[in-house]
């Protein structure tokens, strides 16, 4: 069974000059798998990671056809069967952990805090768990770090407490919403790996959220290639550059390449036809 | 200094410990504004246009008198040396007599502080207690109906003057419904029978455990507190909703939610946390407002405070009482200001 179906999700804006649509209308699944989706900005990638956790601030609705998670529908659920199954069952990095984290709160407090929302446990059972996650994402002194406010530790330290956090209730599903694009190049691939890691170990699915083809290329298993808030092409990662759709490939094309150097790069022309082409289902 | 031989430095491990070297700085600090306070109070004592030695002698002095006086009062020496005198006095409570009452500025303010700062604090425990909750209330439910009743409460606060409040206060709930006493700080038959501790009244009278003159007093406190706790509210829950919003579309709000936090939890455990260093200064400047003392609302309910006693005395050309009243008011304002950065640092990890 797949983790996540969604069919025909919509995210809506009343504005006053008439309703704004972030994503219209699109449908994919996600097994145990990397699904990567990427798209410029404003393509709806971030809405859609949103969406699944129903948390698309007021005045902004969601309309579906479906979305179950592992065959249970989440679309019609109360308020109270949503906040259970976020975090413990969905839960979400977020790109920066310089604003993700509260800045006035110890980083175990924050840490423990996740662990027992879900789980029945003592503060001390908690600690433990927490010591045991953070030595998880190789944080070498766990101990010293529980007791650091997010304002002392480095921003890939802090994306690795992100991800230790949001991993402590044991979920099924990760969505990383950028998670890399606001750390040094040189502690990207660590943070990756780390994630990659856990998810792999614990059978988890993951939803990557980035404007990076590269990055989305070499990391995931499937690609969702998001468009005006459509789908405009699925296909396996390792196949990205076969991509059919002249967005993709526009994409590709305007990326420096080490071993085919080039003058000039190639300026992405949009063709206003791409938005209305109907979004490619990314159902399995 | 070049970067090693600071990194040098900092493994000396300095000579006293931290909690004492913030204490002397502190300490410093306190006595530095203190000097130019005092400094500021001498000189506009020198330069106004009051005779110092007239208002002692009277003007039907004869010549000889006058000038005894002028020397008795050092006058005729150097400024430098005055303000020397001035500081060694105001260091010992001695802010000399008032014309007005023929006592000691120091007992007087002794008696009206008090009275100001019982109905300041109460006031601003009243505006605290229910602006807050207001003001995140709003903020919470934007555009909705409690943020319009919030906004109007807010703009009534603003724009009514006190003096129409006070007597419309009075008029309703102490002529017509009768659920509160009238103007002064305890019915007469109920003065002195507390013996005088703090000053404060309700302070006095529960120390005395004299819960007959604790209710009288409440119930006069009662009225002029919820009015200028009224006025403090308008401001306070203005600024909370407004703090509050900043924080609400905050990522680490959203993080909260993504881990599954209640609503109240997200707003109570986690924006509020954020908020509070910032509304520690919006209650130390709507209390020090009040602690000034509200000389309007003093005059109605003849409330004997120092906003009173001040105004009094500035009428009168009391010099003594006026400098000797703004010298307190100044040292109320640089111990709060204290009592805030502490505060700071106690709830704010970054100002450590």
């Amino acid at each position: 069974m797949n983790l996540l179906d969604v069919e025909d999700l919509w995210v809506r804006f009343p504005t006053s000059s008439g309703v704004f649509d972030a994503v219209r209308g699109i449908s994919f699944s996600l097994g145990r798998e990397r699904l990567g989706i990427v798209g410029e900005s404003g393509s709806g990638k971030s809405m859609t990671g949103r969406a699944i956790l129903q948390l698309i601030r007021p005045p902004g609705r969601i309309e579906a056809k479906r979305i179950d998670l592992q065959g249970k529908p989440l679309l019609n659920a109360s308020d109270k069967e949503m906040r259970a199954v976020r975090g413990s069952r969905i839960s979400m990095v977020m790109q920066d952990p310089k604003f993700s984290l509260n800045p006035v709160m110890t980083v175990g407090d924050q840490i423990i805090e996740a662990y027992r929302l879900h789980n029945k446990a003592s503060r001390r059972d908690a600690r433990a768990r927490a010591i045991e996650m953070l030595e998880a994402v190789s944080i070498r002194n766990p101990e010293r770090v529980l007791r650091a406010y997010p304002h002392e530790v480095s921003g890939g330290m802090g994306q690795r407490i992100m991800i230790a956090m949001m991993m402590i209730p044991n979920p099924q599903i990760l969505i990383a919403d950028e998670p890399t694009s606001a750390l040094d190049v040189s502690v990207q691939g660590q943070v990756l790996g780390i994630m990659n890691q856990l998810v792999q170990d614990r059978g988890m699915g993951l939803i990557f959220i980035s404007h990076d083809l590269n990055l989305v290329a070499e990391f995931c298993d499937r690609v969702l290639i998001m468009y005006a808030g459509r789908i405009v092409e699925v296909c396996e990662a390792d196949k990205l550059h076969e991509a059919k759709h002249p967005y993709t490939q526009g994409l590709l094309n305007s990326l420096p390449r080490l071993d085919e150097p080039k003058d000039r790069l190639e300026a992405l022309v949009r063709d206003p036809e791409w938005r209305q082409q109907p979004s490619v289902s990314g159902l399995l | 200094m070049a970067l090693a031989e600071k990194q040098a430095k900092g493994r000396v491990s300095p000579p006293f410990p931290r909690w004492m070297r913030t204490t002397a700085t502190t300490l410093a600090s306190v006595a530095f504004t203190m000097l130019g306070l005092l400094f500021i109070t001498f000189i506009i004592g020198r330069v106004m246009p009051i005779d110092p030695v007239l208002a002692v002698v009277g003007e039907r002095a004869s010549q000889e008198t006058y000038d005894a006086a002028y020397e008795a009062m050092g006058l005729d020496k150097p400024l430098l040396v005055q303000f020397g005198y001035y500081i060694w006095d105001v260091l010992h409570g001695d802010f000399g007599d008032s014309l007005l009452t023929a006592r000691p500025v120091s007992e007087d303010i002794a008696r009206v502080f008090p009275a100001t700062f019982e109905l300041a604090t109460l006031g601003t425990l009243i505006g605290i207690f229910a602006g807050v909750p207001l003001g995140v209330m709003a903020a919470v439910h934007r555009g909705s109906w409690i943020d319009q009743i919030a906004r109007v409460v807010a703009l009534v606060g603003y724009s009514m003057p006190v003096f129409w409040m006070g007597l419309m206060g009075l008029l309703v709930f102490y002529g017509i419904l009768g659920w509160v006493a009238g103007p002064g700080r305890v019915s007469i038959f109920y003065e002195g029978m507390v013996p005088t501790v703090t000053g404060m009244m309700l302070v006095d009278a529960a120390l005395d455990g004299n819960w007959t003159v604790f209710r009288d007093a409440f119930s006069h406190i009662i009225l002029p507190a919820s009015i200028l706790g009224y006025y403090s509210l308008a401001y306070i829950s203005r600024m909370t909703r407004s703090f509050m919003l900043e924080q609400l579309s905050a990522e680490y709000i959203t993080t909260a939610r993504v881990k599954g936090m209640s609503e109240r939890a997200v707003i109570w455990g986690h924006a509020f946390r954020n908020i509070r260093v910032q509304l520690i200064t919006v209650f130390a400047l709507s209390y020090a407002n009040l602690l000034e003392g509200s000389v309007l609302t003093e005059i109605i309910f003849s409330w004997p405070g120092i906003g009173s006693y001040i105004t009094t005395a500035l009428l009168s050309a009391d010099m003594n009482a006026v400098l000797g009243g703004t010298v307190v008011v100044g040292l109320v304002f640089i111990l709060l200001n204290i009592f805030c950065d502490l505060l700071y640092k106690v709830l704010d990890p970054r100002a450590r």
